[in-house]
């Protein structure tokens, strides 16, 4: 850490200069980020405590509420209480989509960043130009691209209908899988390009050393490669698995208003629930499942502590 | 160091394969203007039991022939073979060979145990077995302390050991070392060497050495290639690649030479009568199959020459003592010939503190016996 | 002498078996769908089901739309200032956080730094929603300062992380030449620093410029009613009829961001280390 205690006079005035310096060049981007971006979530935790309001907003009063009907509901004519079922499905339908879509990108994303490692220096840049445009494209165009193809009228449908294999278009849209597709398309980037990274700084020596020593090709993958490349791995994972579960665009325009995800319960909320307490709740529910994510992924890297880089 | 007697032809009476034989191997990388002629023609055998080594500068082809022996690449032409069998087109992970890297490649996310054992697990040994082979393993590279340790935590001397032990479990045929001794210090790279030709000598296992260091090749090998630019140009043991340099660049490359012209005036077998610029007479080698033409060049050596203070005509070469250089243990003349040319003559030094001899001096050198070889033009 | 054995193919070191043909699969998955979206911007007809022919009419409805315009306009507007001031913001950050020993903090700013993108992008939106709300009830502003703020604070992280890297790269022993040779500290800036660390800078607006242009959650919930943006504007009309209209829009972004792309290359292949 700092070596302030050890240094003397000057020194020392100079380096406590120094961080204040440091200090007030970061100060304007820290103030903007504070009003902006972190602060704000104070105020999201605050709310959750707070009473509805009837057209929307709040009310002032203290109320535990909002944190109750995440989980539970109240039944105003009988006065029972239940699972809140609904909530507890989408909660499910989010998870569960979530996971399954790191694990396909994993599965196609992985061949991928590895082949693109892979190829001379010279065309390797050509690969990574075609994985990075997709990136960097709007990702409403993404989720429209998509639903041209999968949607009744769309390319899939039509194509499958012209080749004379089906009768009748096969119903995609509005489906879980409809979301899963789209949330696989949309995120597929997001997981090669760490992968590529740490594949890229793979010492093929060791590739080399393996086969000397009379591993398969398959031996090779499973005992070498995959263990060197972990960290692109799960930091592909967290990319893909954060924004995954907090989506609200895909599952909007490919599930309808049916098939919601926990980004779009939290919407309805805001707007024709009208419940502004619960969908704080909601968030914070959200943002707590990211943070345990995150500590996952902490806590796996520390583990290979002092080890691959 | 225990040298092994003669060059290897004696097997030609046994029906002992070579351990590692190449024949006419010949590898090209690149394509049209970018075309690199890696190895052209080369042909050699290693016999079982052998400390072999491959000696030459970078880019002359020995990392590029040890690869195609190892499997990582394949020869464009030509054949290589192992005790009798093609092994040309096989992978590296069929082929009873083993490697020691350059930059030992050890398993970063494996412990030192693990990494010595990973050889044999692939071949499917049985556990108990291959705890036996780690162990002894271990205590052959006097690892047996550190055999839990993560491999990235290690020293260079001990990351070789390490290295070493994992080529060698898998006990294979023909063990191959690329430079594996460039990356220690000087005083390590000794101790290694010694080792290193300890434990050929205890395993029995062919060794293929690779190495741009000619000292260490002269200390360890049983016998030599020198390689330049993609062929072999001598092969031969350690003293028989000194005395007896064939070409001008082994003689360069190794040890400090001293290179003169001289005219052929009778030529005996093996032996030719030539004429020096000084117009002295002398006898010399000729390498062989060499027919030689009516003028060659000839190497001396300058231990092999002696210095004395110009009293008369005698000496085979006479010129003025232009520098001396003091070395502890020997002193080197710089004499310059009347050709301009410089030569090089060496002498160990006795316990006298004055030195007898001053620059500017008109000297005389004299050829010790047997010290004049001609070389291949 | 000819090799005696038969010739197998050379052994390849870092093939994987089924490697080459997922791979295939996976680009022709990604680019199918936008080679679709591209192709029938131009289509003549209506429907993805009937190509009626070539046709401009698409681009034509777009750019002459009214609503399509004022989106446009305020989505540049947008991503420029969101582009320019989080850029200035985010290099005053790395020239505070890089090449500096570790001070009582720099976790911190770290943290904050970076949180843009560990928090999914509807709890920040919720987040911004309430707190702009709350402002505008005390206060009564409205206006498109709101939406500025909200991009220039989530296009802080991107412009950094290039600055940042970029700066890394320069070793200190530059500056510290300078200040022998008597250069003030915003000289030795002016002159030393900021040209070697312009490549970086650029790419770090350019990031920003396209974040701010693409966000869609952040701005649907933080836009008054009438403040729309291009992708707002796509979102609402995904509600209703579906007209090649979006896709000529689609087309004319994804050109953009090819563009985009094709410029950090470029950057980086002529002033990468």
């Amino acid at each position: 850490m700092n070596n302030n205690k050890t240094a003397s006079g000057p020194v020392r005035n100079m380096q406590i200069n120094r961080t204040r310096r440091n200090w007030l060049l970061s100060a304007p981007a820290l103030v903007v980020l504070a009003a902006a971006a972190s602060g704000p979530l104070l105020i999201v935790l605050v709310y959750s405590f707070l009473s509805a309001g009837e057209y929307g907003g709040v009310v002032w009063k203290f109320s535990t509420d909002a944190w109750f009907n995440v989980v539970f509901f109240r039944d105003i004519f009988d006065g029972t209480t239940t699972l809140a079922d609904a909530h507890m499905r989408i909660l499910w339908r989010s998870v569960r989509l979530s996971s399954i879509t790191t694990l396909i990108t994993l599965m196609i994303g992985f061949p991928t960043a590895y082949v693109i490692a892979t190829r001379p220096r010279k065309t390797r840049s050509f690969w990574l130009f075609l994985i990075t445009v997709p990136f960097w494209t709007n990702l409403l165009i993404r989720t429209f691209a998509i639903l041209e193809v999968i949607r009744n009228e769309g390319l899939i449908n039509i194509g499958l209908q012209r080749l004379g294999i089906i009768d009748a278009p096969i119903q995609m849209l509005y489906t879980d899988f409809a979301i899963m597709v789209g949330m696989t398309y949309v995120y597929l980037p997001l997981m090669v390009l760490p992968l590529y990274a740490s594949m890229e700084r793979l010492d093929f020596s060791l590739v080399e050393a393996a086969y000397d020593l009379y591993a398969t090709r398959h031996k090779v993958l499973r005992r070498i490669i995959v263990p060197l490349v972990k960290p692109g791995i799960i930091a592909g994972s967290i990319l893909v698995f954060i924004p995954s579960l907090g989506a609200f665009v895909t599952p909007r325009v490919l599930g309808g208003g049916k098939k919601m995800m926990l980004g779009n319960l939290i919407e309805l909320q805001f707007g024709a629930g009208r419940n502004w307490p619960l969908g704080a709740a909601l968030s914070v529910t959200l943002l707590a499942l990211v943070m345990a994510a995150l500590l996952m992924y902490v806590r796996s890297t520390q583990h290979h502590s002092g080890s691959v880089r | 160091m225990v040298e092994k007697q003669g060059t290897g032809l004696e097997n030609a009476g046994h029906s002992l394969p070579a351990a590692i034989s190449a024949q006419h191997v010949t590898k090209v990388f690149g394509e049209g203007k970018n075309k690199v002629l890696a190895l052209d023609d080369v042909s050699l055998t290693i016999e079982e039991n052998e400390f072999f080594t491959l000696l030459g500068p970078s880019g002359c082809g020995k990392t590029t022939l040890l690869r195609l022996i190892a499997g990582f690449d394949q020869p464009t032409s030509g054949a290589i073979m192992l005790r009798g069998e093609e092994i040309s087109h096989l992978p590296p992970n069929q082929r009873s060979v083993n490697t020691v890297f350059q930059n030992y490649a050890l398993f970063p996310h494996m412990t030192v145990a693990k990494n010595i054992s990973f050889g044999l697990e692939m071949l499917g040994k049985p556990t108990g077995f291959i705890e036996k082979a780690v162990g002894d393993m271990l205590v052959l590279v006097k690892m047996d302390a550190l055999r839990d340790r993560r491999t990235d935590q290690l020293s260079g001397g001990q990351q070789q050991r390490v290295a070493l032990a994992r080529a060698l479990a898998p006990r294979p045929q023909v063990l191959l070392l690329d430079e594996p001794l460039s990356a220690l210090d000087y005083k390590l790279r000794k101790e290694m060497q010694i080792e290193l030709k300890q434990l050929q000598h205890d395993t029995g296992i062919t060794f293929i050495f690779v190495t741009h260091d000619q000292e260490e090749a002269l200390t360890m090998s049983d016998r030599i290639a020198v390689m330049h630019v993609g062929r072999i140009l001598q092969i031969g043991t350690p003293r028989q690649i000194y005395n007896q340099p064939s070409e001008r660049f082994v003689a360069d490359f190794i040890g400090k030479s001293n290179f003169l012209s001289a005219e052929v005036l009778a030529v005996d077998g093996r032996r030719a009568r030539l004429k020096l610029s000084s117009g002295r007479e002398v006898s010399a080698a000729i390498p062989d199959g060499m027919i030689p033409t009516s003028s060659v060049t000839v190497v001396v050596r300058p231990e092999y020459t002696e210095i004395f203070s110009r009293s008369n005509d005698t000496g085979d070469l006479q010129g003025v003592l232009e520098n001396i250089v003091y070395l502890g243990t020997d002193t080197h003349y710089h004499i310059r010939l009347p050709d301009e040319s410089m030569f090089v003559t060496r002498s160990q030094n006795q316990c006298k503190v004055t030195e007898a001899f001053k620059a500017g001096q008109p000297v005389n050198v004299v050829f010790k016996p047997e010290s004049v070889q001609v070389l291949r033009s | 002498m000819i090799s005696l054995t038969r010739k197998r193919p050379p052994f390849s070191l870092k093939t994987q078996p089924g490697f080459g043909l997922i791979t295939g699969v996976c680009f022709v998955m990604l680019y199918a769908p936008i080679i679709t979206l591209v192709v029938y911007s131009f289509n003549a007809g209506k429907y993805i089901s009937m190509w009626e022919g070539f046709s401009l009419q698409w681009y034509v409805a777009a750019w002459g739309n009214e609503a399509v315009q004022d989106a446009a306009i305020r989505s540049l507007f947008l991503a420029v200032q969101a582009s320019v001031y989080s850029t200035i913001l985010a290099t005053m950050a790395a020239l505070g956080t890089t090449r500096t020993r570790p001070f009582r903090g720099l976790t911190a700013i770290y943290a904050m730094i970076n949180q843009p993108l560990m928090v999914p992008e509807i709890v920040t939106a919720v987040a911004l929603l309430i707190l702009f709300a709350m402002i505008k009830s005390w206060t009564g502003i409205q206006g498109i300062f709101y939406l500025v703020i909200a991009h220039t604070a989530f296009c802080i992280p991107f412009a950094y992380l290039p600055i940042r890297a970029r700066l890394e790269g320069m070793d200190l022993i530059l500056e510290t030449a300078a200040a022998d040779l008597y250069a003030t500290p915003w000289k030795t800036f002016w002159r030393i620093t900021l040209p070697l660390l312009w490549p970086g800078i650029i790419a770090g607006a350019m990031l920003g410029f396209v974040i701010s242009l693409d966000d869609v959650v952040i701005t649907e919930f933080v836009k008054s009613s009438g403040q729309e943006t291009l992708p707002t504007y796509m979102l609402g009309q995904l509600r209703r009829v579906v007209t090649p209209e979006i896709n000529a829009i689609s087309t004319m972004l994804l050109g953009l961001s090819i563009l985009v792309v094709c410029l950090l290359f470029f950057i980086e292949r002529k002033f990468g280390k």
